[in-house]
């Protein structure tokens, strides 16, 4: 089993883990937008304002489920299943679609 | 094994005021549930109790009274009362005490709640990016169980057009005003599919319970009601839960799947039996898988059961019909009594204008929360 971020005990045995490098392409699994800016602190607001954004589950091929800000400014092209590209960032995961995939 | 009974059962006012305190809301339970119970504190053997943020139960005795009694404070999250509970029945059937109260209570600021990512074990990166927020959670599980199972978003404003419609018959709900479905549908998106009156706000209340052992029970004044079981369960490995970074792949497991088949099974009852119950309906798509988590349906059968109307108090399945969560609002540690002191009244027909009609035997609680606990009791007469 894979979990995300590496861990160095397997969350199911307690037993010794290994690092995998993970794939980039994946499926989204589900999503919503967070409508409302989240309550500061924690929350960072952008410079340029607080803008709704997508997030989701993006599904790896190494059977792990990855939450990830979805950069993708067209709220309503957002399907599950549609195939992303995720990379780990300084902050969480982010997502965007992979053009022309269908 | 000792038969439990619900000897006496108290709420405070459900909703958000200015001055009352969570402790406030606590006594006032207490007091209502030891009258219900035609008893006195001093009667009473021992307690357990708890809040998630609104202080410790055991400091209660200032006000009920000095009697020396063992008070056990309990925090549980969303399985406060829920655990309470537990620890009460098994107070009495370990022959610790025959008169038990629990106490559940709460008292939450307004909005949505501000966990803070270390508290969760989280890297500080996912509250500066906004994703500590638990309405996120509830919108991403419904949008992948409707995807699965073809549930509609009219469905998810059905049931918070019942929950409305229920609660404007409860004299003790915070939310008593009726509302169309098409109303919720426009009430804007909080956390997509999920608009902001599918969704029940952080709140305040109090529920509290008196417990005795059958032996013990002083003068049947009203129809007795027996807690056949009352289960608290942590979730298994591969639940999808708030706050999680990552969810395995494949088949997901359910702590309320868990705790529901463990408290039917304790109770010798199976879900077909349940005439009257209470879910978690955080917001509304909750109570729709809640239903099917719970056994009481298929995955997927919830879209024709709804707009049938079997849900609703006149239903072959009526559910929350005190209005749930949606309508009283949800203060942590009473959510859980709240929905017994409502099965309780239905079972005794005291349920007034939002009685089930035709007598209900037996009824089922469930409640669902963080960070994967989930509490389940069966009650009969």
């Amino acid at each position: 089993m894979t979990v995300y971020p590496a861990d160095d005990v397997c969350p199911r045995c307690g037993q010794a883990a290994s690092p995998v490098t993970l794939s980039s392409a994946g499926e989204l699994w589900t999503w919503t937008v967070q409508r409302f800016a989240p309550k500061s602190p924690p929350f960072v607001s952008p410079p340029d304002g607080f803008r709704p954004f997508a997030l989701g589950y993006v599904e790896l091929p190494e059977g792990v489920r990855v939450a990830a800000v979805l950069d993708i400014d067209d709220l309503d092209l957002i399907r599950i299943g549609m195939p992303l590209r995720i990379e780990a960032t300084t902050g969480v995961p982010r997502a965007k679609a992979i053009e022309g995939v269908r | 094994m000792t038969d439990v009974l619900i000897a006496g059962a108290g709420l405070s006012p459900f909703g958000r005021t200015e001055h009352t305190t969570g402790r406030r809301h606590a006594v006032y339970a207490v007091k209502a549930a030891l009258a219900d119970a035609g008893i006195t504190w001093p009667q009473v053997d021992a307690a357990f109790g708890g809040s998630d943020a609104a202080g410790l139960a055991d400091t209660l005795v200032t006000q009920l009274g000095l009697t020396g009694l063992p008070f056990v404070n309990v925090k549980n999250g969303c399985a406060t009362g829920g655990s309470a509970l537990v620890s009460a029945v098994n107070a009495i059937r370990g022959g610790m005490a025959e008169v038990v109260v629990a106490v559940g209570f709460d008292k939450h600021p307004r909005g949505a709640f501000d966990p803070l990512p270390a508290d969760w074990g989280l890297d500080e990166a996912y509250g500066r990016d906004g994703l500590m927020v638990t309405t996120q959670f509830f919108g991403m599980k419904i949008r992948r169980y409707m995807y699965d199972h073809g549930i509609s978003s009219r469905t998810l404003a059905l049931v918070a057009e019942k929950a409305y419609r229920n609660g404007a018959l409860n004299p003790n709900a915070w939310r008593r005003t009726p509302m169309d479905a098409d109303q919720i549908l426009a009430s804007g998106m909080v956390s997509d599919p999920l608009t902001r009156y599918m969704f029940c706000s952080p709140g305040e209340g109090a529920a509290a319970l008196v417990l005795c052992a059958a032996s013990a029970a002083r003068k049947p004044t009203s129809v007795p009601v027996t807690l056949r079981s009352a289960v608290v369960r942590s979730r298994r490995f591969g639940s999808f839960e708030v706050f999680s970074p990552w969810i395995t792949g494949g088949e997901l497991s359910s702590v309320t799947r868990d705790a529901a088949a463990a408290a039917f099974e304790a109770a010798g009852v199976a879900p077909g039996d349940v005439e009257v119950c209470q879910l978690q309906d955080t917001e509304s798509g909750a109570e729709v898988m809640h239903m099917a988590e719970c056994g009481f349906c298929e995955d997927g059968e919830q879209e024709k059961l709804i707009a049938s109307r079997a849900t609703e108090i006149g239903g072959s399945l009526p559910v929350n019909t005190d209005g749930g969560c949606i309508a009283n609002g949800e203060p942590i540690g009473a959510s859980g009594l709240r929905q017994i002191c409502e099965v309780v009244r239905q079972l005794r027909g005291q349920a007034g204008d939002r009685q089930v009609p035709g007598r209900p035997r037996v009824g089922f609680t469930h409640v669902y929360g963080a960070p994967g606990v989930s509490a389940c009791t069966v009650l009969t007469r």
